[in-house]
């Protein structure tokens, strides 16, 4: 497998830095599971995060140490938790650890909602600030022509698909702006699978679906 | 001021196996063989973890208090935490420091960054409560015979990219800050700043060349 299209500098430094609302965290922790690249940045973000620590220093109260020290006499109890066992790598037809945490298990346990042509969608639980959902398009089928009024990240998790600007398979992500009007087809090979999260609703350019939106939460 | 050790012998061999997991690990950064005083107290940083691994040693955690506990506070208060919650928020931080220990890894993150991790992830759960969905693991266990020269390479990775950040001219490096301080994006900061946002962009760009081209690489 190999990942063409990448994460971009900012959304690998706001993930290290924790400033992203959690769909985007998602779509990158996702990401950054099949793709070591990326993962080798994020780690130097994190570094870099080490290194502005020093530059934000403020004293401790007097005490802070001696209350420190006294709180680990209860902390100790759970010091001999094992590290979570390293989880089966990266089978070409399963979900991205962090992904599976969300939908309770791997893709057979993603409960599908159609949303019409067959394509079926399930929402994922995150905070406001953003949405994340999974997409399942019929082999090929296309997604409905669509803008967008903020950014949308879409990874491939099974198959590919293929718009304007470029074909997307597994592990690669497209990100689109205002300015990206785009009807993604899902190759003929394979129903394709996506994780989509956006920070603000799809526009859709045709009117049934757009009245359809507040109810398909999309 | 944490008390001088010695140094671990540096590797006297070229790159080993380790390059391929450094270069991983930090990116596009390499290492050097330089040495400096406040590298001798970030050997004694990554000593006084092995410490606390292996034999639980207080005397070990206070130093690594004494070290991180101002700069937590610091960075909890920055992000726009209430002084008196950020004091009870860096200790808790350490505390966790304490009960996770045997999840370090030296040859993958310095303490700093490990530590940073933990710092940001008490963040988000103080100012959002919200998960933060973290990658897979790839499960690499340090390799007995190679942690010692993958720790010192983390360390002298991680204080050169802290001599390289501060090199940086004050503009960009408040920047960068910024970028860790808080929740602000892009446009956030570019409204504190006055700043256009292509502005902020390319000078975020410019600030993070100059750190990658410190640590020895092209960007």
């Amino acid at each position: 497998m190999t990942i063409k299209h990448h994460l971009t500098e900012s959304l690998l430094m706001g993930y290290a830095a924790g400033s992203l609302p959690e769909a985007f965290n998602l779509v990158v922790a996702s990401h950054v599971s099949l793709c070591d690249d990326c993962r080798a940045a994020v780690e130097s973000y994190e570094a870099l995060g080490g290194a502005v620590l020093d530059d934000a220093q403020v004293a401790m109260a007097e005490d802070g140490l001696a209350d420190c020290l006294a709180r680990l006499e209860t902390a100790a109890a759970e010091v001999e938790t094992a590290p979570p066992a390293p989880r089966s790598a990266n089978q070409a037809h399963s979900l991205p650890a962090p992904l599976r945490d969300y939908v309770g298990g791997d893709m057979d346990a993603i409960r599908w909602r159609p949303v019409g042509g067959g394509v079926k969608q399930a929402i994922l639980r995150t905070s406001e600030s953003a949405s994340a959902r999974l997409l399942f398009i019929p082999a090929g089928s296309a997604v409905p022509d669509h803008g967008h009024r903020g950014v949308e990240l879409t990874m491939v998790l099974q198959g590919a698909f293929a718009d304007a600007t470029d074909r997307f398979a597994r592990g690669d992500v497209e990100i689109a702006d205002e300015d990206l009007e785009h009807t993604p087809i899902a190759d003929i090979g394979a129903d394709c699978i996506c994780l989509a999260a956006t920070d603000a609703p799809l526009r859709f350019r045709s009117l049934i679906p757009r009245l359809l939106q507040p109810f398909l939460k999309i | 001021m944490m008390q001088q050790r010695a140094v671990p012998t540096a590797p006297s061999s070229g790159p080993p196996a380790h390059v391929m997991r450094g270069v991983i690990a930090m990116g596009s950064w390499r290492l050097n063989d330089k040495k400096s005083a406040i590298e001798v107290e970030k050997a004694g940083l990554s000593r006084d973890m092995a410490l606390i691994r292996e034999a639980r040693d207080r005397a070990a955690f206070a130093r690594l208090f004494g070290h991180f506990a101002p700069r937590i506070k610091g960075f909890l208060i920055k992000s726009g935490t209430e002084p008196s919650v950020a004091e009870d928020c860096a200790q808790d931080v350490m505390v966790t420091v304490w009960k996770k220990a045997h999840l370090f890894d030296p040859a993958r993150a310095s303490v700093a960054t490990w530590v940073f991790t933990i710092a940001r992830n008490r963040r988000i759960d103080l100012a959002r409560r919200e998960k933060r969905p973290e990658p897979e693991d790839l499960g690499w266990g340090p390799e007995p015979d190679q942690t010692q020269d993958e720790t010192l390479v983390m360390q002298q990775d991680s204080e050169r990219l802290g001599t390289a950040l501060a090199a940086l001219p004050d503009a960009q490096r408040l920047l960068i800050e910024q970028c860790y301080f808080g929740e602000l994006s892009h446009r956030d900061i570019a409204d504190v700043t006055g700043l256009p946002l292509g502005t902020i962009k390319s000078r975020i760009r410019l600030a993070l060349d100059k750190l990658r081209h410190a640590m020895g690489s092209t960007p």
